[in-house]
């Protein structure tokens, strides 16, 4: 990071200080995927979050892998189910309540293959 | 115990999800037919031993992912592990979180949508080694937990961990590929992407409806 003098906040979230300590920028982003992702303890979550809060920087950072996840996550999830796959396992699943077997009934792992 | 009576009630619902998924898996719509049906007779039959009030999403992508493993995984071997290109950390935000277009009053996110279609995002997906690939999908798109993808893997959380890390950085460089080819960004190895200080011609790809994105 360049030199970020603009604020006596920011400035300060730049260095480790007091007994258990703020965590600067590096700290900061070297957890932003286990932030993101919600699986910080809420100890290291919230020194974190604090962090933010006097930083844009490292708002920036955090936003912008926020948001392109967004971005892949709904640009994964818009395919539309065919129809007919649909009718097809409804079909299967009606057969097999009724006490059929549509395809053998294997209860292994194993694919049908076809 | 559940009853397979309440199972298509309670898990058609969630057809769409595991189609997606299944697509990216096997990257084929015939494939994913077939792997989405397995999965739902596989769990229709399997649905006595599902615990009532755990969680029912989970547990029909662990018999989607064991599925895709055992049956549909690409027949040839491939050393995954030192497929992967190694990237630095936070690469595309180093590259074109700068070129954000704050200032005319966009959203970040309306940006980032502009500028990957469909077809891009879902390509560089696909195209990360499977394991790296799975391990992105159940995160990043389907938002499970570390706990969670580590059961429906039977991997350890760890590798959980290593797989996320890296899998996420080849799918930014797959991505800046996409950007760079479209001409979204004005320098490919800078090392802050703040640096662009002059607006660039910049094509973002078409959005809004996905009729011609496929």
């Amino acid at each position: 990071m360049a030199e970020h003098h603009d604020t006596e906040s920011h400035d300060s979230a730049h260095q480790h200080d007091h007994a258990h300590g703020k965590v600067d920028c590096e700290a900061a982003l070297a957890e932003i995927y286990t932030y993101l992702d919600g699986e910080l303890t809420e100890e290291k979550r919230v020194l974190i979050a604090g962090h933010l809060e006097g930083c844009n920087p490292c708002i920036e950072a955090f936003d912008f892998e926020a948001e392109l996840r967004m971005v892949v996550s709904t640009r994964c999830h818009n395919d539309e189910v065919p129809e007919s796959l649909r009718i097809r396992i409804a079909q299967k699943l009606t057969l097999m309540a009724q006490g059929e077997a549509p395809d053998g009934g294997d209860e292994g792992a194993r694919a049908a293959g076809a | 115990m559940a009853d397979q009576a309440a199972f298509a009630d309670q898990a058609m619902e969630f057809m769409p999800q595991l189609y997606s998924a299944a697509l990216r898996m096997t990257r084929n719509a015939s494939d994913a037919e077939d792997l989405v049906q397995e999965t739902y007779l596989k769990a229709y039959r399997g649905f006595g031993g599902f615990q009532e009030g755990t969680n029912l999403k989970a547990w029909l992508y662990r018999i989607l992912t064991n599925t895709f493993i055992n049956s549909y995984r690409s027949k040839k071997r491939r050393p995954d592990e030192t497929e992967l290109d190694e990237v630095e950390d936070l690469y595309l935000y180093r590259r074109l979180g700068g070129l954000e277009a704050v200032q005319v009053g966009r959203s970040a996110e309306d940006e980032l949508m502009d500028w990957f279609t469909d077809a891009e995002v879902k390509d560089a997906v696909e195209h990360l080694p499977e394991n790296f690939r799975l391990a992105v999908l159940l995160a990043d798109v389907e938002g499970f937990s570390y706990k969670e993808i580590a059961e429906i893997l039977d991997i350890p959380i760890g590798t959980v961990m290593s797989r996320l890390h890296r899998g996420r950085k080849a799918l930014q460089k797959e991505l800046y590929e996409y950007a760079s080819q479209r001409g979204l960004t004005d320098r490919p190895s800078g090392p802050d992407g703040a640096g662009a200080t002059e607006p660039v011609d910049r094509q973002p790809a078409h959005t809004g409806t996905t009729a011609h994105d496929d």
